[in-house]
């Protein structure tokens, strides 16, 4: 049975490419960057190399403002935490209902050391209460952190509007754009945005490796000390390998831009348009308008996700659900729940994810198996 | 990815008995879309009153399709005085266990059952909140379920609750009180296993006992004077023993008998324990 894999935010397949490029290092080139010798000495060059095609990626002026992690969390903890500690005083920290818990897990540390903490809301379609930020900005210099695309309904926020609103009364502005970065284009050096967060594993790097944008002035207190390496923004000797298949990953991203906001794009939109019509109850959770071109959430009434995952998984086919039951928790997912998606279908929620490794076969895989399970659940619910 | 049995894999993906009896005897309907599951149970009685026909139709996930499946299989077949009798455990167990967050998904059954046979009996639908108080009221979970819950599941942690009947799982604004609850019952639980003690044993178990005492708390105090002793015979509340080494023909054997070997089976075994020396 061939794996149809449309769980592409949660992780990706490494890219062939990037695997190569990571080679070497694992055997020959396995130097320290820091050394003085030229053995070690020239492994830097190859690191400086991965953080230009970061850069390039993403649209940064300076390469210097890219510094190397171990993955998103982290980089959203050194973003929010990091930057936080390195303001003249304690700012005002204002996030969103609808963040990835490495976000709102470091913004609520911050709540439990006397921070200030506000959590803006989304509307019924996933759209950010921009109009409560204004109004929270104005309270007194801000540490905001709002993510640039949202995870489980791939809705892209405004973080050029918020980002000026910020500014303007002297904030900071920290977006996570682990779901962002790769799929839709971005010239951060022409945007009012501080810091980025991005993460090699959702982009066809392993996992294991991650960065964080820091604009040339943004200061940040770093968490892991001990050496000079990252320009003493994260002590520990660099993953050479993955930093340098998180290079090719981005250098990848960059060339297949047009083919996600098209065949990508295309491919989503058919999913999502033949599951809305053969599947009964099936309703498209956020805005058709202004998403992710590869992510698409859809809830099935009076059934349960976990159950439709694992007949889809019979199946071969790989997706996720933001039911409370799959997760071990007894909520759904948080997400659904800011947007105030109905009892009868929050439990129900399915996301497919793509990327450019994905088919039109996948699709027609789908399209064949989800109508037939969702009729065989609704047979079995008390509901329908 | 869940651990589940293939048990559980069995009855999910082939349920057994779902979908509608017509003009049931009883029916019962628990859980609601908002929880997340929800449960409707359908039987009908042959003409010695057992269970003959049981149906399902299940709102859920996979263990809670496989629960409802389990339950029907198990009822059918069942007079209601037997039926009655099933507790979730008992599901847990035809299924070859659930991963433990999903033990609510066999409570569940268990309730759906209740449900439907108070049906069957009064003609009436069910309302699980005319018994007690809702604590929980993100799952509409009442104090009379708790406690059911902690007794039927060994509850000892308020996790372990939520696991169990879902009560915490959603705000978290009852778990002081599911603490001072779950403090209750298990209590009141080891009060009452402590009363009856040895009156609840058997013979056989009794004699061990008295054996252990002796073993641990008597003879190694007689030995440190050179001194021994064994037990002969138990008849009802006496104990029969002889003195040995040091301690036969001891004179004051006769107040070591009271106030040590006595003493020590009265705290430990039963507070009628006399005990006669055999020469």
């Amino acid at each position: 049975m061939k794996m149809v894999y449309l769980d592409n935010n949660a992780t990706t397949q490494i890219a062939d490419e990037v695997r190569e490029a990571i080679l070497p290092f694992l055997t020959d080139l396995w130097g320290n960057p820091s050394s003085m010798h030229t053995f070690g000495g020239q492994i830097k060059k190859h690191v400086e190399t991965a953080r230009e095609q970061v850069a390039a990626l993403i649209g940064a002026a300076d390469p210097r403002e890219i510094t190397f992690t171990s993955c998103g969390s982290e980089s959203n903890n050194l973003a929010i935490r990091g930057g936080a500690e390195a303001m003249d005083k304690p700012p005002h920290v204002i996030t969103s209902k609808v963040e990835h818990a490495a976000v709102s897990g470091p913004c609520h540390y911050l709540e439990d050391r006397g921070f200030r903490l506000t959590k803006l809301d989304v509307d019924e379609k996933g759209r950010l209460d921009v109009e409560t930020l204004r109004r929270e900005v104005k309270a007194g210099k801000s540490l905001t952190s709002i993510m640039w695309a949202n995870n489980e309904t791939g809705m892209i926020f405004p973080v050029g509007l918020i980002g000026e609103m910020v500014h303007e009364f002297g904030g900071i502005f920290h977006t996570d754009g682990v779901q962002a970065v790769g799929k839709i284009p971005m010239k951060i050096s022409e945007l009012p945005i501080d810091m980025l967060s991005l993460s090699g594993h959702k982009l066809h790097a392993p996992k294991g490796v991650g960065a964080l944008y820091i604009r040339r002035g943004t200061k940040v207190k770093p968490l892991v000390l001990g050496g000079h390496q990252e320009r003493g923004r994260r002590a520990g000797t660099e993953n050479v390998p993955y930093i340098v298949g998180l290079g090719v990953a981005c250098d990848l991203a960059a060339k297949h831009m047009e083919e996600e906001t098209t065949r990508v794009k295309d491919m989503r939109d058919r999913l999502e348009t033949g599951i809305l019509e053969t599947c009964p109850g099936a309703r498209l959770n956020g805005d058709p308008k202004g998403r992710l071109p590869n992510t698409t959430n859809i809830s099935f009434d009076y059934i349960e996700g976990e159950a439709i995952l694992l007949m889809l998984d019979d199946k071969g086919i790989c997706a996720s659900t933001g039911s409370a039951c799959a997760s071990g928790s007894l909520e759904p997912s948080h997400v659904l729940r800011a947007m105030q998606v109905h009892g009868m279908s929050v439990h129900g929620s399915i996301r497919f994810s793509f990327s450019t490794y994905n088919t039109d076969e996948d699709v027609d895989a789908v399209l064949t198996e989800l109508p037939k399970i969702v009729q065989r659940l609704r047979e079995l619910s008390p509901f329908v | 990815m869940w651990d589940y049995t293939d048990k559980v894999n069995e009855h999910f993906r082939n349920p057994h008995n779902a979908g509608k009896v017509e003009n049931p005897d009883g029916e019962g309907q628990v859980g609601s879309l908002a929880c997340g599951d929800a449960l409707k149970l359908m039987f009908k009685l042959d003409d010695e009153g057992r269970i003959s026909e049981a149906k399902f139709q299940t709102f859920g996930c996979a263990s809670a399709i496989a629960s409802s499946s389990a339950l029907t299989d198990i009822i059918i077949g069942k007079t209601i005085e037997e039926a009655e009798k099933i507790t979730n455990k008992d599901i847990v167990d035809y299924l070859g266990g659930l991963p433990k967050q999903k033990i609510h998904c066999s409570v569940m059954g268990r309730e759906a059952l209740e449900a439907a046979i108070y049906n069957y009996r009064t003609g009436k639908k069910w309302d699980k909140q005319v018994e007690g108080e809702v604590i929980c009221h993100c799952f509409s979970v009442t104090d009379k379920e708790i406690e059911k819950a902690i007794l039927e599941n060994d509850v000892k942690t308020v996790e372990d609750l939520t696991d169990t009947c879902k009560a915490g799982g959603g705000c978290g604004n009852c778990l002081p009180e599911l603490q001072t609850i779950i403090d209750r019952v298990r209590g009141e639980q080891a009060v009452a296993s402590a009363e009856p003690k040895v009156n609840s044993i058997t013979n056989l178990q009794k004699i061990h006992l008295i054996e252990d005492v002796i073993d641990r708390e008597v003879r190694p105090a007689l030995r440190q004077d050179g001194g021994d002793l064994e037990l002969v015979d138990v008849d009802g509340d006496t104990v029969k023993v002889r003195f040995r080494g040091a301690c036969s023909g001891c004179v004051v054997s006769a107040i070591t008998l009271k106030d040590v070997v006595e003493a020590r089976l009265k705290e430990n075994v039963s507070q009628d324990v006399v005990v006669e020396e055999v020469k």
